[in-house]
């Protein structure tokens, strides 16, 4: 499916990086908050959040859904919505499992790190398809100036 | 007894574009199957192959979730909100 690429600005994919270093060798995670339009999704600002899944934190994550309700408050709170997921899979490539597949949700935007020995490496974003059957890979654009809000 | 479904975001499509729907319902199992009698293209979201509540969906009614009151047996009254609400997991281990 063709869509339009999912823009971000440099700064704040670098700030999902340094979470993804910071949590490592656990994966992080957080909410993307943005616009959705016909034409285009652009990622505004960041809501990293904890990880939940305190049992197996090298290879899962999970967001509440007190953490999503927060999510979509604080996106309400700056106008914009809540657009999608990030999280990281250290020491693992940036492509999605599939245990991601069988809990993604459609429409979202799903961005991974892949963070190798404690450092950022590949960065990727995909989308379910609506049969829940597999993920489309999405482009990611870097912007450089900020996008006002 | 009307009450009121807030659809999740990345489930609007599936429900014509709406934020919420009013259904007829006393239970919260009725209200799910009010919506996805109305909207089927719903429930594979909402359910399992095997017609359980996805793990990862989550149901409030107005701000309780209702594992915690008689999970989808909870009784709604007229007026009451009913949120789906998703949780978000993944992990790089299939």
């Amino acid at each position: 499916m063709n869509r339009a690429p999912l823009k971000i600005q440099d700064e704040l994919l670098r700030r999902i990086h340094a979470h993804g270093v910071e949590t490592y060798p656990h994966e992080c995670c957080g909410a993307l908050l943005g616009r959705d339009g016909d034409a285009s999704r652009e990622v505004i600002d960041l809501l990293p959040l904890a990880n939940r899944r305190d049992d197996l934190p090298r290879n899962r994550f999970e967001v509440t859904p007190d953490d999503v309700r927060l999510a979509e408050k604080t996106a309400r709170e700056k106008k914009i919505e809540l657009i999608g997921w990030y999280h990281s899979h250290p020491d693992a490539p940036a492509r999605p499992s599939e245990f991601d597949r069988d809990h993604a949700w459609p429409w979202y935007s799903y961005i991974i790190v892949s963070i190798q020995k404690g450092e950022s490496r590949d960065t990727t974003s995909w989308r379910l398809h609506d049969d829940r059957a597999a993920y489309d890979p999405e482009e990611i654009e870097t912007v450089g100036s900020p996008a006002s809000i | 007894m009307a009450v009121k479904v807030i659809i999740p975001t990345p489930l609007r499509a599936y429900a014509g574009k709406q934020e919420s729907i009013e259904v007829a319902a006393t239970t919260v199992s009725e209200a799910l199957s009010a919506l996805t009698s109305q909207f089927s293209e719903l429930k594979k979201h909402l359910f399992s192959d095997d017609g359980r509540l996805r793990s990862f969906v989550n149901v409030y009614v107005n701000d309780e979730d209702i594992r915690y009151l008689q999970k989808e047996q909870t009784a709604v009254r007229d007026g009451d909100t009913v949120s789906i609400v998703p949780s978000i997991a993944g992990g790089a281990r299939n």
